[in-house]
């Protein structure tokens, strides 16, 4: 054990009170991952900690690299889809969908998309959130000791997997779209299931939140927790389920609509006090607004002639010179694509990802700062982070 | 009788079968509990060994057994090897003490201070995870092993003082006595509510239990104390938990639900009555004990399935600042009903605690839906925004 004793260090006001007045602090360094049961992956922690109370923690991010950047420059874009199924890979549909509107706003042809694409690719974007909200309930709910969630979540996610792979065959790396429209029209009978989805989906929420939401254990573990202003995180750039929990109504299929969600309605549930129960209440309440948007869609796409899934776009894509940023909301937050073409090749001369989960875990130091250990994996779980791409 | 059989043979051949039937239990828990959290999880468990995945009782310790039994490096080796073996002696030595029926026959040594003799037995079992999670020199054994010793310091005392309205009531240390008083009147339940209720929490912090298994909570401490053992050091601290998960279900059940017998005001299966129709008797004795015990377990998988985990602030919060004090002014009001000789107005307190719960969980219609949005309604305030 590694004790540096008196240290001058970043301690929080409250903890160098405590130092003057009772305690020495006695500083220990702990290794918290990459291979730890709920660091959600590959993320190292580097804690520093005096008995439990975390003085600092540091992130130290990489330990799942493939490089998917570099890889984009060295294919076509069609190609470059299934990379971005590897980057959040509990969420690939949303991926998918903010690359190749990138890539069509670039080439000038978000116009020309048929309607019954843009259906299908809202329908699809907003399982995917469904389904990655999901795996945080489940993966959350476990880390802070609750069992039960996790089986019940991942028996309604399945439900969603088996949708998405009777769409397209793959179950998490969905590889789902493509530049211009969609791959293949619904499978017949696609929508009955979809139906019997939604109409179980409402009861299997309250389920969770009648084991969650009124718990007095869940409350002490996650009211006052990691609490983040409206200031603090719009200037760390945090976006997503752990923004809105702040109080700010932000979200990109509002300010800035893609596809077909004008016309849809929808709430944005925002929170109150920035903490981890206001960002668990807003995820559980996201949920039941994705289920509304799904209710909406089927009657709308079933007013669409089948097989009107693809644009006329050339087969080769080969944008013209230029650059675009696009982003849209993905179950983590904004999720952007900059794209820059040269306007030679098929390839794109660079492509940047800018994912949530990497700016979102900015944050996690001065959250956890504080704080004690059992709070630090509350705390992972509340920022929802995918190492996948975190490190892309 | 022979002084050598009387004190020796029979008490450990006594022993050696309370010691063989409780380990059996344990093996069977295993299974058990995975069952029934499968139930409850949506889930089958193990169904895969024998029939229902019984045979899961046997595969179990044989995987123990032939695993490889690591020792890490810089390990303190003694006391690495002590951790696992401190916890089971003094939950196999409280078996002798604990009356299973009716008669002598059943208990192995029927001590006058039974209850003290236990008290002082099992909380040394926390010695044996400090000392291993300390040896394992690994920085999360130490934290678990850590926040044992917190959760012992803040458990122990309201486990000491919430039996102290029973002996108040009973006025015996000696099991049998306090198993027959409740029988001549009535369940210690009644009476003592709110030390039941104390002494089931403590019991479950004691045994590192949902909600407050936090020595090994996995998503924080990896394993807490017992990361680095592997094989049957692990084993031992498996068998070390659920023996003591047994032998405070035993506890309650003699302290505050009538033991091995089933009667009240004197009316029913009393000891007497047992033991007036011989061997029949008290194995019908001990099979009431072990239904009333193996209640009690069930409800320790229940709460596994239920609960999320404390943070250890919150649970020494818990232990200091509400079970203490409760625990002391149970005492002080069984203190005054007794002086006064009053001991059957406490019933009373029984009976409103249990009405005031059967009415608080008593069905109502749309129950679930209302409470489950009440709450995100105050906080969560949706905004409709265009619509379009």
């Amino acid at each position: 054990m590694s004790d540096a004793g008196r240290q001058p260090s970043a301690l929080t006001p409250d903890a160098q009170g405590l130092r003057l007045i009772m305690f020495d602090v006695h500083e220990m360094e702990v290794n918290f991952g990459p291979q730890h049961p709920s660091t959600h992956g590959v993320l190292r922690l580097l804690l520093k900690i005096d008995g439990e109370r975390i003085i600092d923690a540091k992130p130290v991010i990489g330990y799942l690299h493939r490089g998917t950047e570099k890889l984009f420059e060295n294919m076509p874009y069609p190609q470059c889809i299934p990379h971005t199924d590897r980057m959040d890979y509990v969420a690939s549909a949303t991926n998918n969908l903010g690359f190749v509107e990138a890539v069509e706003k670039l080439m000038g042809v978000t116009g020309t998309i048929p309607r019954r694409a843009q259906l299908m690719r809202v329908i699809l974007s907003e399982l995917q959130r469904i389904s990655s909200h999901l795996l945080w309930l489940a993966t959350h709910a476990i880390d802070i000791g609750a069992m039960t969630p996790f089986f019940y979540c991942f028996r309604e996610r399945e439900q969603v997997l088996d949708l998405f792979e009777t769409y397209c065959g793959a179950r998490l790396t969905l590889n789902c779209m493509r530049i211009g429209g969609m791959p293949d029209d619904l499978p017949p009978g696609w929508l009955d299931d979809l139906e019997e989805f939604i109409g179980t989906f409402e009861s299997a929420v309250d389920e969770y939140e009648s084991l969650l939401t009124n718990n007095r254990i869940w409350k002490r573990r996650t009211v006052g927790i990691g609490v983040i202003t409206p200031e603090e995180a719009v200037d760390w750039g945090i976006t997503g389920p752990p923004l809105r929990g702040t109080g700010l109504e932000w979200d990109l299929r509002r300010a800035q609509p893609y596809e077909c969600y004008p016309e849809l309605q929808f709430e944005i549930p925002v929170g109150v006090n920035g903490d981890t129960y206001d960002r668990y209440l807003v995820r559980m309440a996201e949920m039941r607004q994705s289920r509304r948007i799904l209710e909406q869609c089927i009657p709308l796409i079933k007013a669409t002639p089948a097989g009107d899934i693809k644009a006329k776009i050339s087969r080769v894509i080969r944008p013209p010179e230029g650059e675009v940023y696009h982003s849209i909301e993905s179950p983590k937050g904004e999720l952007g694509y900059y794209i820059v073409s040269d306007g030679k090749g098929q390839n794109a001369y660079r492509i940047r990802v800018r994912p949530p989960s990497f700016v979102n875990l900015q944050a996690l130091p001065a959250m956890a700062r504080g704080h004690l250990v059992s709070d630090l994996v509350a705390l992972i779980g509340t920022i929802d982070i995918v190492l996948g791409e975190v490190d892309r | 009788m022979n002084p050598w059989m009387q004190y020796l043979v029979w008490p450990l051949v006594k022993f050696l079968v309370a010691f063989i039937i409780v380990q059996a239990i344990v093996a069977a828990m295993n299974w058990i509990e995975r069952r029934l959290l499968g139930l409850v999880q949506a889930r089958l468990g193990p169904n895969r060994v024998g029939p229902w995945g019984l045979l899961q009782i046997i595969a179990d310790p044989v995987k123990f057994l032939l695993k490889e039994d690591i020792v890490p490096a810089n390990a303190e080796k003694v006391a690495y090897f002590l951790g696992p073996m401190l916890p089971l002696i003094p939950t196999f030595l409280v078996y002798c003490l604990i009356p299973f029926g009716p008669g002598p026959a059943f208990v192995s040594a029927r001590v006058n201070i039974a209850l003290l003799l236990i008290l002082a037995l099992t909380s040394t079992g926390v010695y044996g995870i400090i000392l291993g999670g300390w040896a394992s020199n690994n920085k999360y054994s130490l934290m678990g092993g850590l926040r044992s010793a917190a959760q012992m310091v803040s458990y122990e005392v309201p486990f000491g003082l919430s039996i102290v309205g029973v002996l108040m009531l009973c006025g015996s240390l000696d099991l049998v006595k306090i198993v027959d008083y409740q029988a001549a009147n009535v369940w210690n339940l009644l009476p003592q509510i709110v030390a039941c209720f104390i002494f089931f929490v403590s019991m479950n912090a004691e045994n590192n239990r949902t909600p407050f298994d936090l020595p090994e909570a996995e998503s924080e401490l990896v394993a807490g104390y017992h990361t680095e053992y592997s094989a049957m050091k692990f084993a031992f601290f498996m068998l070390a938990e659920y023996s003591a998960m047994i032998v405070n279900c035993c506890l309650i059940v003699t302290l505050f639900f009538g033991g091995w017998t089933f009667a009240a005001f004197g009316h029913g299966l009393t000891s007497s009555v047992l033991q007036h129709w011989g061997w029949a008797g008290g194995i019908l004795g001990t099979l009431i004990f072990f239904v009333k015990m193996m209640s009690f377990m069930m409800v320790y998988i229940w709460f596994r399935a239920t609960f999320p985990r404390f943070r250890f602030d919150q649970l020494m919060d818990l232990g200091w600042k509400w079970m203490i004090p409760l625990a002391l002014a149970n005492i002080a009001v069984t203190a005054i009903f007794v002086l006064l000789g009053q001991e059957r107005l406490l019933y009373w307190i029984g009976i409103a605690a249990i009405a005031a719960v059967v009415y608080y969980i008593r069905p109502r219609k749309g129950a679930t839906e209302k409470r489950s949005l009440a709450r995100p309604e105050k906080r969560i305030h949706a905004t409709r925004v265009s619509e379009a």
